[in-house]
């Protein structure tokens, strides 16, 4: 089984701090980790190949930086990674990231099942997966729980609903978004880090992904963002103060009219 | 490929540039910015905060499209088992609202079967035309045929702006459909307006875990659109006998054909009340100490007509299933109301609920940071606090 799981270097959100006096984000010194539901999705990648045997292909678009992210994949159990990195492909949005995703894993040849996790950490989209299914025509289950069963070129999975969960039956290849409910990932074992130290990464440009050139970075992104701002901070209210008595009544008294 | 410069005569050195970047990648150099193209996305936030119009991105040239034949807002109605989701009455409400200043018609777009008796209700909501598609085939969400029929309506009928719920079912099946119509969408909008010159779709969202607001726009893209949170907007006000303009469409089985297929539709029982849906949160955290003592947030929300909510640590504790996280790895909420009872606030945890109107926090260390974002703060013992404030609220409401 050929399974490819797509990733995303994000800034590591334990880390981030706001600058008191500018109000923004401090970005100096904050680690970049894989997007936390990405880990998920590599774990469970890399249980289909203990389950089902093949490899497990890890891929991320990014600055030449996200390297990092890939070994740490290949740490724990992905078999090959490529890196997509090209500065043209600066300013993409969810449309033009998923287009260059898919070029490259038209690229990578013959697939079973592409994993995602259900949203970047950072951009909190939830866009891309579904992107990348749509620009390669397959289907797609998004916020996967569980994979029941594979058999007979078609797969049994749960899909996450508001309510409880959809149980879906899919012909393969096909994309799966992931929950964390989905698995527990594993520590990277001794052997694995060596791995990852020495794993040749292939690195990809633009001009290698066959690509149309209108269609990537900010010229191929149909949005735009004209402004960013601080949202006023929220201030921390009012202490209340008394006996369990007391701030109970209080309390009842200051949430009267949202509660009735 | 598209660029980003600084017009060095034009650059004062003021360095509001610097500070306006997300990234990190504007420095001075000789009182001039100096752009690190290593670090720079082209995410654009150092144009409009450049007083002096001294960085300029620009993109290529495109071949523009002609988008003179979009009009109308539509917002497209999730339906579950044929009850229309509370989030399309919020989008109709919205959405009614940007077509008065377009001056265009407020469309609900309805897929399902069996879902005629439905035009009422959302002609009531102020729909002024409704598209409603009734087949088998649509009765409960699938990607491929919802995605088809939407595609298809979108080119024979070229909506200017399209709002969706940011729900399951909505970040999945726009997310689909933008791609194939080639449209700009943007992802979990907090605020919506209309550019009163060029006419554009204002889109304001949280990026980077809710610290930082970006409006976005899609100049040259139709239709522009949207996925709105739950409970960030009104719900439509009901105005009986108001009618609408019915469109009803049928589609061939090439459309409505679907790869995948839905086996079953379980409900777990104990998600009594939607989460992302409920106007009050009652959630507990580690300061509660067990799982048995999730009884007591159970029962307090019980009261409040609310549902239970928990931290990361109690999850990974085990005292309480996945569905009911709320923060960063679980599920973003913004009630009316969330009381958040032991529970730090660790910032996974305010990313997913500090867009709450009110929010009370009960924790036992004045110095949790949840206090820092708490509408009204208790400093004091949970297991003494929780149960009275219960009393209270239930002789309030004679319950």
């Amino acid at each position: 089984m050929n399974i490819i799981v797509c990733i995303k270097q994000v800034p590591n959100t334990t880390d981030v701090k706001i600058d008191p006096v500018t109000n923004t984000l401090i970005r100096d010194g904050v680690e970049s980790v894989i997007n936390p539901f990405d880990v998920y999705a590599i774990e469970e990648g890399v249980r289909l190949k203990e389950r089902f045997g093949g490899k497990v292909t890890v891929i991320t678009m990014g600055p030449p930086q996200a390297e990092s992210a890939l070994r740490e994949a290949i740490s724990v159990g992905c078999d090959e990674a490529v890196l997509v990195s090209d500065r043209k492909f600066a300013g993409s949005d969810t449309w033009a990231t998923s287009y260059t995703l898919s070029c490259a894993i038209k690229k990578l040849g013959e697939f079973d099942i592409i994993l995602c996790g259900k949203q970047a950490s950072d951009g909190d989209t939830a866009q891309v997966g579904p992107g990348i299914s749509t620009h390669l025509d397959i289907p797609q289950v998004t916020y996967v729980k569980k994979i029941e069963k594979i058999e007979n070129g078609k797969a049994v999975v749960e899909r996450m609903t508001e309510e409880g969960y959809d149980i879906l039956e899919t012909p393969m290849p096909c994309l799966f978004t992931v929950v964390k409910e989905i698995n527990t990932p594993r520590m990277p074992s001794l052997k694995g880090m060596m791995r990852a130290k020495s794993a040749q990464i292939v690195k990809w440009t633009a001009a290698d992904i066959d690509c149309d050139p209108q269609s990537i970075g900010l010229d191929g992104s149909p949005t735009r963002v004209v402004r960013i701002f601080t949202p006023p901070p929220r201030k921390g209210g009012e202490i209340i103060k008394g006996d369990a008595a007391q701030v109970s009544q209080e309390l009842v008294q200051l949430l009267k009219d949202i509660v009735i | 490929m598209a660029s980003i410069t600084v017009i060095l005569n034009k650059c004062t050195g003021c360095t509001l540039c610097v500070r306006s970047c997300p990234f990190g990648a504007i420095t001075m150099a000789n009182k001039k910015a100096v752009i690190d193209m290593a670090k720079c996305t082209f995410c654009g936030a150092c144009v409009p905060a450049c007083k002096f119009a001294a960085i300029e991105l620009r993109k290529d040239a495109v071949g523009t499209k002609d988008l003179s034949g979009y009009k109308d807002v539509w917002v497209f109605c999730e339906q579950k088992k044929g009850v229309i989701q509370t989030i399309s009455f919020e989008l109709l409400g919205e959405g009614k609202k940007l077509a008065k200043k377009l001056g265009c018609k407020l469309c609900a777009v309805i897929l399902g079967h069996d879902i005629e008796s439905k035009i009422d209700e959302l002609a009531q909501r102020g729909a002024d035309k409704i598209y409603i598609v009734d087949d088998p085939a649509l009765k409960a969400y699938l990607d491929d045929p919802y995605t088809e029929v939407l595609v298809s309506l979108i080119e024979e009928y070229k909506p200017e702006i399209i709002l969706c719920g940011a729900t399951v079912i909505g970040r999945s099946l726009v997310s689909r459909v933008a791609v194939k119509v080639d449209a700009g969408l943007t992802a979990d909008c907090t605020g919506l307006d209309i550019d009163q010159k060029d006419k554009l779709l204002l889109q304001t969202r949280p990026a980077f875990g809710g610290n930082i607001m970006a409006t976005i726009i899609t100049p040259n893209h139709r239709p522009q659109m949207a996925t709105v949170r739950h409970k960030v907007m009104k719900e439509a006000e009901i105005h009986k006998g108001h009618k609408a303009e019915i469109i009803r469409k049928k589609y061939p089985a090439s459309v409505l054909r679907s790869r995948t297929s839905l086996l079953d539709i379980v409900e777990e029982v104990e998600e009594t009340v939607n989460l992302s849906e409920a106007d009050i949160i009652v959630s507990g955290g580690r300061g509660l100490g067990g799982p048995e003592n999730f009884a007591m947030i159970k029962e307090l929300a019980k009261v409040l007509g609310g549902a239970v909510g928990s931290s990361r640590a109690a999850v990974d504790a085990g005292w309480m299933p996945y569905s009911h996280q709320v923060g960063q790895t679980g599920k973003t909420v913004c009630p009316k109301l969330y009381i958040a009872c032991g529970i730090s606030g660790q910032i996974q945890h305010l990313i997913g609920m500090q867009s709450s109107k009110v929010i009370v926090a009960i924790n036992k260390d004045p110095d949790a940071p949840i206090f820092k974002v708490a509408t009204y703060g208790v400093v004091g013992d949970i297991f003494e606090i929780v149960p009275a404030l219960t009393r209270e609220f239930k002789k309030m409401l004679k319950k």
